[in-house]
């Protein structure tokens, strides 16, 4: 059996027990493993070098440094309702950050959200959409599935 | 720093495209992958400690923080996926070296900025 014919019968495999760190759920965990590191390193740059120069800004940064460990966390662990909390929080937090810093940055891009995720390529942006739809993908099915 | 930058991002470039071919075959991560993933890591040695013999030199407003952090995290990235990949053969194993693979040499991109201000 092919991987593809195996994701398309989850219910079969996994049971609808859908695991989110299996199949795409793994690239998913190490992309946000990934940004869990860059926004810790600069929150840590931050708050340790210049934290007098923006406190504001540096404390957001230390919070979306948190809310991608939390999310690595969730994902990789497979705990779907957390997983949920965090990403929704993840998306208002990069609308709101997005919309309110745009424009005013100064020193350097503060949070790993300013301008909409631009300096990474708008992949914190584009995350929780992927989440969703992959929790979508893994819901519990019943007994007739979908 | 710049041919350090040129040849290992040439063998990311090359890491990439053979774990695609993988990917499409649909056969796990090879000795070839492993061996070019261990090339990468040296040469991100020598990155950092070129780097870190660069900053005898460098302009007075770099962050040194943010400049060590890019070469050390920089490290952390290929073993990370490396180790996160093995836990499952398959082609999303392969998909998360593809991850590491890109982000290295965005990475350089980052060292350089970071250089120039």
């Amino acid at each position: 059996m092919t991987e593809q014919e195996s994701r398309q019968r989850p219910g079969v495999v996994r049971a609808g027990a859908g695991l989110l760190n299996r199949n795409f759920g793994r690239i998913l965990v190490f992309v946000y493993g990934v940004l869990a590191l860059s926004a810790t390193g600069r929150a840590s740059v931050q708050i340790a070098t210049k934290f007098d120069k923006a406190p504001l800004q540096y404390l957001l940064s230390a919070f979306a440094a948190i809310v991608y460990i939390l999310a690595t966390w969730a994902l990789g662990t497979s705990r779907k309702a957390v997983a949920v909390g965090v990403v929704t929080v993840e998306f208002f937090a990069v609308l709101i950050i997005g919309a309110t810093n745009s424009g005013s940055v100064v020193l350097d891009k503060q949070t790993v959200w300013t301008d909409f995720g631009s300096g990474y390529g708008y992949v914190p942006l584009l995350l929780p959409f992927v989440v969703v739809w992959w929790l979508w993908f893994n819901r519990e099915r019943g007994p007739r599935g979908a | 720093m710049g041919l350090i930058w040129a040849i290992v991002g040439a063998l990311c470039a090359i890491a990439f495209v053979v774990v695609v071919v993988q990917m499409i075959r649909n056969v796990p991560a090879s000795n070839l992958v492993d061996g070019l993933l261990a090339l990468i890591e040296v040469g991100l040695v020598v990155q950092l400690v070129a780097g870190l013999v660069k900053l005898g030199d460098a302009p007075a407003d770099l962050s040194k923080a943010t400049w060590i952090g890019y070469l050390i995290g920089s490290l952390l990235i290929l073993p990370a996926a490396w180790i996160w990949s093995m836990a499952e053969r398959s082609r999303s194993g392969l998909g998360v070296l593809l991850v590491g693979l890109a982000v290295v040499p965005f990475l350089f991109l980052r060292l350089h900025q970071v250089w120039v201000g």
